[in-house]
């Protein structure tokens, strides 16, 4: 069987063009990795805290955060489950505004500088605020101090 | 000499006038598309639905369309089930003609949803209970079935063999899953309680024979453009068959249409008068859809009349009226004629008032390009395999 | 003791399985399965319902929708046929289609009930949902999940009530102040009443009946034989929106 030249061409044309798709991401991102974002976490609320701890393992947050929060919110919305307990038997409500944000409060630092340096990008801001009311706040910090005293 | 002259002229013509027809097709689409990202920016608000009426055009042309994909059956069924030759050169572009127009039903459902990111959600969370699963499973599976069968039958036809022997029992299969197709598209809307202009167990026979008049009344439209551009021409016979299967469906169409009034009117029950009250006569004075409604009435009837009398029927002049006729008439019917007056009046007694958008009709039309551009590509095959088929006897005479 | 309770709670679970698969036969058992774990799990099986005696609602007031919308964060948006609603008050002849008769008083004609999600024990909403985003909690509630939610708007077309309201658009810059306690919606999905389930989590009553002066709504659960709501209903002849379609609401009306 005989392959005509016209063939190669297209084939290498279509190869060409996939290769080119295929690396979006490396040349629309450009070459040299980026610094990756040094992040604060003193905020006064945390300062505030006896044990700087946060809900579970600080390595998992960092890697599994999303699912966890995925979790929480199915276990809220779906089954009515609102109360988390951590691994260290302290109880949070599974709430990312009153819980997590009331903690880390600095959310440009803490949540948007990292996703734009992964790329990722959640949506939660369309829905969910960024500080909880200050009546909320604080219910969520009482319960963390009274249960680590409790605890200990 | 000079005739073959003429001929090759008239061919230079018609591949210019493909080559226009195609880049107007991408063109719109274009266009389609570039009020598309507009809708993902801005949402559902560029169009004209709102609160009271929340399916407008998007959803009725799928309803529409599942039923032009539907009626592929009506040549497959004569071809394959009682060996009625005649059909056996167009029943590749029945089957084109499906896939095409799942195609764009499909498309019309993903346009219309609030949050077209999150589609896959219907199968990542399957609900058996939801009609719109139900149609999801019996669409895609039509659309695959048809693909697979047109697929194989033009292959064996450019090789010049038989189809293998499994698609036959695929073939089958095609006829059940088309009257499927369209049965469950008619239970999203019969199975609703409190939505009285839909909650009617004639629908799905409605829908089923409103879609054997409008498909096929396509299919001879086509069959008259394929012979006036191409080299194909599906003769005589088979478009007069189609002419009678379009009359009789026609009539049980219209026919059920009028069980509906009898029954609303009748009984006199006015959650069910109503809706019609609003086609045909307007309610409180809204009457958008009045002027469209009867457009529709009389088209149908004019082209049952053309239809019936045969030497209306066998003139293809007219028989081009009729199924132009017919075409619009059901598009309106089963179209916008459908859908907005379910929602008329709302469930807290609201008459709302739809008119679609500009963004919103550019956005249908570029579906609806996307889909003739679909069937052209397909239909180019078809003529030209069908062509290289034909010389080939040709030669061996 | 322990284990006839075990085997009567399986057995419900088995009948409410059957019932997902075959909902309207399972409808009819479940209920009586419902019943069972109500009587072995007394304390935390629920069935929150609402009632209104519309005599008691003044014309004119609106300070159960405005504490609800308000707290939600429900959008307002003054477009004719744009406005996103949780609770709204419509003339009698619009909750109640067919039961107004000429000859009533001109002041029971003027009475506006006030209409919200009707949390039905038979939801059409739930069951025409592709995608389980709209659902029916243990306790009666139904929920949407909104992260879920495709906006293709089946369960709008499904509910005989009116309840649900889509979000053609981004509703943020429709909200006078958001409450920062609860998400808002983002465009593209439909939203609807959620009987206040975050504040019953609390121990809170629904915003509506907390903001309501004239005492015009109760609420409760139906499953606590002595719940106040319990007991209007056993003494007093109270009825529903549309009941004749099979859906089971769960807001009553008196008055």
């Amino acid at each position: 069987m005989k392959i005509k030249p016209g063939t190669i061409m297209g084939v290498c044309t279509g190869l060409a063009v996939f290769i080119l798709i295929a690396a979006f991401p490396f040349w629309y991102g450009g070459l040299k990795p980026k610094a990756a974002p040094d992040i604060d976490l003193n905020t006064p609320e945390i300062n505030a805290l006896t044990e700087k701890q946060c809900v579970t393992s600080t390595e998992y947050m960092k890697t599994e955060h999303m699912k966890l929060l995925n979790q929480w919110r199915n276990d809220v919305v779906r089954n009515g489950s609102r109360t988390y307990i951590a691994p260290d038997g302290r109880q949070f409500d599974k709430s990312l505004t009153r819980t997590c944000l009331a903690c880390h409060s600095n959310k440009e630092q803490f949540c948007t500088r990292c996703h734009n340096y992964s790329g990722a990008n959640p949506r939660c801001w369309d829905c969910h605020s960024e500080t909880a009311s200050a009546a909320a706040r604080k219910a969520i910090i009482l319960k963390e101090k009274v249960n680590l005293h409790g605890g200990h | 000499m000079k005739s073959e002259q003429d001929m090759t002229g008239h061919m230079d013509k018609n591949k210019i006038t493909g080559r226009i027809w195609l880049c107007f097709l991408i063109a719109v689409i274009a266009i389609g598309v570039f009020f598309y990202l507009r809708q993902l920016s801005m949402g559902l608000s560029i169009t004209g639905m709102n609160q009271n009426i929340t399916w407008g055009l998007y959803i009725s042309q799928f309803t529409f369309l599942v039923g032009i994909a539907a009626s592929a059956v009506m040549l497959i069924l004569p071809y394959y089930l009682h060996n009625y030759k005649v059909f056996g050169r167009i029943t590749l572009l029945g089957e084109f003609l499906a896939v095409s127009a799942v195609i764009m039903s499909v498309t019309f459902v993903l346009v219309d949803l609030g949050q077209p990111g999150r589609a896959f959600n219907m199968i990542l969370h399957p609900s058996p209970k939801s009609i719109l699963f139900w149609d999801m499973v019996v669409l895609s599976g039509y659309l695959l079935i048809n693909l697979v069968i047109g697929w194989v039958v033009i292959e064996s036809e450019r090789q010049g063999v038989a189809s293998p022997a499994w698609v036959k029992p695929l073939i089958y299969l095609s006829i059940p899953w088309a009257i499927s197709i369209h049965t469950v598209t008619a239970f999203i809307y019969a199975g609703l309680p409190g939505r009285t202009f839909w909650l009617t167990a004639v629908m799905a026979p409605r829908f089923l024979a409103s879609a054997f008049a409008s498909g096929p009344a396509l299919l001879v439209l086509l069959c008259l453009i394929l012979r006036r551009f191409t080299s194909f021409d599906a003769g005589k016979e088979p478009l007069q068959t189609l002419a009678k299967i379009i009359a009789y469906a026609l009539a049980t169409s219209i026919f059920f249409v009028l069980v509906e009034i009898f029954t609303a009117f009748y009984s006199g029950i006015p959650s069910h008068k109503e809706h019609f009250q609003y086609l045909f006569t307007g309610l409180e004075g809204h009457t958008t859809l009045v002027p469209w409604m009867w457009a529709s009435t009389v088209l149908a009837f004019a082209a049952l009349i053309l239809l019936i009398i045969p030497a209306a029927r066998k003139n293809e002049k007219w028989l081009t009226a009729a199924c132009i006729a017919v075409f619009i008439s059901l598009w309106i019917e089963k179209g916008l004629g459908l859908v907005i007056p379910g929602f008329i009046p709302s469930p807290i007694g609201r008459i709302g008032t739809y008119i679609p958008t500009g963004p919103e009709i550019a956005i249908t039309l570029g579906v609806w390009a996307a889909g003739f551009l679909v069937l052209t590509l397909f239909y180019r095959l078809f003529v030209s395999v069908r062509a290289q088929s034909s010389s080939a006897v040709q030669r061996t005479e | 003791m322990v284990d006839i309770n075990r085997r009567l709670l399986l057995k419900a679970a088995g009948i409410s399985a059957f019932g997902t698969i075959f909902p309207s036969v399972g409808y009819l058992i479940s209920a009586h399965a419902q019943e069972v774990i109500s009587k072995n799990t007394a304390p935390s099986a629920k069935r929150w319902a609402m009632l209104m005696d519309i005599s008691k609602c003044p014309a004119g007031c609106r300070d159960c929708i405005d504490a609800c919308h308000g707290i939600h964060n429900v959008p307002l948006i003054n477009e004719p046929g744009q406005e996103i609603r949780w609770i709204q008050k419509v003339p009698f002849s619009n909750a109640f289609p067919s039961q107004e008769n000429p000859y009533s008083d001109i002041s029971l004609k003027k009475r506006e009930p006030v209409i919200m999600c009707n949390h039905c024990s038979n939801p059409p909403c739930v069951r025409v949902c592709p995608t389980q985003a709209t659902f029916k909690r243990k306790d009666g509630i139904v929920m949407m999940d909104y992260h879920r939610c495709i906006g293709c708007r089946f369960c709008i077309a499904a509910c005989p009530y009116g309840a649900r309201s889509m979000n053609f658009r981004n509703p943020r810059p429709y909200i006078g102040s958001i409450n920062p306690d609860f998400p808002t919606r983002t465009k593209g999905v439909v939203e609807k009443c959620n009987f206040c389930e975050e504040r019953l989590a609390v121990g809170l009553p629904p915003a509506c009946v907390a903001a309501c002066r004239h005492k015009a709504l109760i609420f409760g659960d139906l499953l606590a034989g002595e719940s106040e709501i319990r007991t209007i209903l056993r003494n007093n002849n109270a009825f529903r929106r549309r009941p004749e379609l099979g859906t089971e609401p769960h807001v009553f009306y008196t008055g």
